[in-house]
């Protein structure tokens, strides 16, 4: 009950964020992916060609599933919480039918237990959603795996309320 | 007993850092090191400040300072605070033993610096048996300007050696990552500082992660982890020069680098074949071999002393565990039993023991397993321990560890005995690596 509900405040808040973002492709997924990361020199060419009204519909409508991008995972799993396959679905078929639009699945894990082994942890979560996005339609190559472990977290803290928003992926699409 | 040397240790360093900082000028130690549990039955010792021929207040460093914080940081001392020095002779004709044996010190180092020609000094030290009223041992040492703290360290080296039997490991160096900044926009460096933590150098600067630093044998060069290009490679760089080469970005993970004992290949973590494997690599040519191969996380691979097997965490079991293989492949061997997690393995010089990260009910901390006896001993208590590193000596254990809502470095002797918290005045501290020695 209460995971719920910390997860549906996520949610909302990073529609918002993503809702908050000016004209411009590039900084509604600016907004969700700086943690660190710039894209000063690493601008990403993709040939979104002409898909400018499903742009618009990507960085500006907060209430689309598409503007959620965070999957949540519990401790030491890489498993897809039931929740999540109806928005990774949403997700498939946005993709399945823009066959040129690339996404970056980055891998995170919570602050414990050792900094590599956390790294691999992290894939395997990144490589979970990957395989359901597969299964969905989604072909290999649009999707990049980046894992971080536990280097970049969402949320500093040593409680469970920082470590579930740490322990996720982060679905990024590129060139916007 | 045991509260008055912690507080006699407290102070002394105390005092030792504020000499330091007022004798040396500008140079300030980044790394702050605090005796946190001291050890009874340390040997006292007496560490009398060195002479200097020269102008006072112009002696070019502190060199009975620097051999005291060493000798204190060890664990097997306890140095005499300044202030209850007796005397302070500078040459063997000076010392009266009877002073000496009132302070119930067991051993009494004296010394001093002269300028030999412009940037250049002479330091003589000489160490005394007290209760026997004889001298043990002498060295007189050249040395330029800039290598004086290094030869104060080695003073302490030899001290050390020459009253334990064991090799003092002073003159060394450890490798770092700090972090600062929000998370938003957080800064990263890899730092390389005498493991007294005086003379911090940056050797990298990132705004995207650095992990996983690993000594070559030869001390010249560390390997890491960078992120600098939005995902996982691993970099050899050299330590003098700063100049490095990729050695490995494949797809997937590039991963906990750590080099042979001959420095001829490096272990590492790749998952380019599917899932995160052991491989090692040729440093020179480049050359793959892998070791592991299934379905499970196999990662954080540790070369034993001859080089002729690998421990690793390994997730084959159901939870992580250790596993030891032949570097040159084959069956890997399970070796831990306790705990649901046991994972970031160092082995220690010897090649008896290891140390590792292990976590039992939600706490994990710095254990070292008995190779022979299959013996496991929890060293630390801290919330979240992790990173462990031998001293090239096998006497300590460095690790990182949270302290409120920063992340610190601690150091503990291997039975347990003998702690330390070594902090970053701003900023958090990691993944500390502690050089070899530095046999050049």
């Amino acid at each position: 009950m209460k995971f719920k509900l910390n997860r549906l405040i996520a949610v909302v808040l990073i529609a918002v964020l993503a809702g908050c973002s000016s004209k411009g492709g590039t900084t509604s997924d600016a907004t969700i992916e700086d943690r660190g990361t710039s894209f000063e020199d690493g601008a990403v060419t993709s040939g979104l060609g002409s898909s400018t009204s499903f742009d618009a519909y990507l960085s500006e409508n907060p209430d689309s599933p598409l503007a959620r991008r965070v999957i949540y995972f519990e401790y030491d799993s890489a498993d897809i919480q039931g929740d999540d396959l109806d928005l990774l679905s949403a997700h498939a078929a946005y993709l399945g039918a823009n066959p040129e639009q690339r996404i970056t699945l980055e891998g995170h894990t919570d602050e414990r237990g050792s900094r590599e082994y956390n790294i691999a942890l992290s894939e395997r979560r990144a490589v979970s959603v990957q395989r359901v996005l597969e299964l969905n339609g989604v072909s290999s190559g649009q999707i990049t795996i980046v894992s971080y472990g536990e280097e970049k977290p969402a949320a500093e803290g040593n409680s469970e309320a920082a470590w579930r928003l740490n322990r996720r992926v982060e679905i990024v699409y590129q060139g916007q | 007993m045991k509260g008055k040397n912690v507080i006699t240790m407290k102070i002394l360093l105390r005092i030792s850092v504020l000499f330091l900082s007022l004798f040396a000028g500008a140079v300030q130690a980044a790394l702050t090191i605090e005796i946190t549990q001291g050890v009874e039955g340390a040997q006292p010792i007496a560490v009398v400040p060195f002479g200097w021929s020269g102008a006072p207040g112009t002696a070019p460093e502190n060199i009975a300072a620097i051999i005291s914080a060493d000798l204190g940081r060890s664990g097997r001392f306890e140095p005499l605070p300044d202030s209850d020095l007796v005397a302070h002779p500078t040459e063997a004709a000076q010392v009266l033993f009877h002073n000496w044996r009132m302070v119930n010190v067991d051993n009494l180092v004296i010394g001093k610096i002269t300028q030999s020609g412009a940037g250049q000094y002479t330091v003589e030290f000489q160490l005394f048996d007290v209760l026997r009223g004889k001298q043990i041992t002498g060295y007189s040492l050249p040395a330029g300007r800039e290598d004086l703290r290094r030869v104060a360290h080695h003073i302490a080296d030899l001290i050390y050696e020459e009253l334990t039997g064991e090799r003092g490991a002073f003159d060394t160096r450890v490798a770092y990552i700090t972090t600062s900044g929000p998370i938003s926009n957080r800064s990263y460096t890899l730092v390389v500082a005498d493991s007294d933590g005086y003379d911090p150098q940056t050797i990298l600067s990132s705004k995207q992660p650095i992990m996983s630093p690993s000594w070559s044998p030869d001390g010249a060069r560390v390997a890491y982890v960078s992120f600098e290009k939005k995902t996982a490679e691993i970099y050899l760089q050299d330590v003098a020069t700063g100049s490095r080469r990729k050695l490995a970005s494949f797809k997937g993970i590039n991963g906990a680098p750590r080099w042979s004992p001959d420095g001829m290949r490096l272990a590492l973590t790749l998952s380019r074949d599917g899932n995160p494997e052991i491989y090692t690599m040729d440093v020179k040519s480049g050359a793959l071999t892998r070791l592991t191969n299934n379905l499970a996380i196999d990662t954080e691979p540790a070369w034993s002393p001859d080089g002729r097997s690998i421990v690793f965490t390994s997730s084959r079991g159901g939870s992580p565990q250790l596993y030891r293989i032949s570097s040159a492949g084959g069956k890997a061997q399970r070796l831990t039993f306790e705990g649901n997690y046991n994972a970031d393995a160092d082995f220690s010089p010897d090649g008896r023991k290891l140390a590792m990260v292990h976590g039992e009910s939600g706490h994990y901390r710095i254990a070292v397993l008995d190779l022979e006896s299959g013996n496991l001993r929890v060293l630390t208590d801290g919330r979240q321990d992790e990173s462990p590193s031998f001293s090239p000596n096998g006497s300590i254990i460095i690790y990182a560890t949270g302290e409120g809502n920063r992340e610190v470095l601690a150091a503990v002797s291997v039975d347990g005995r003998f702690r330390q918290r070594l902090s970053l005045q701003a900023g958090n501290v990691r993944e500390p690596s502690w050089s070899p020695f530095g046999d050049q």
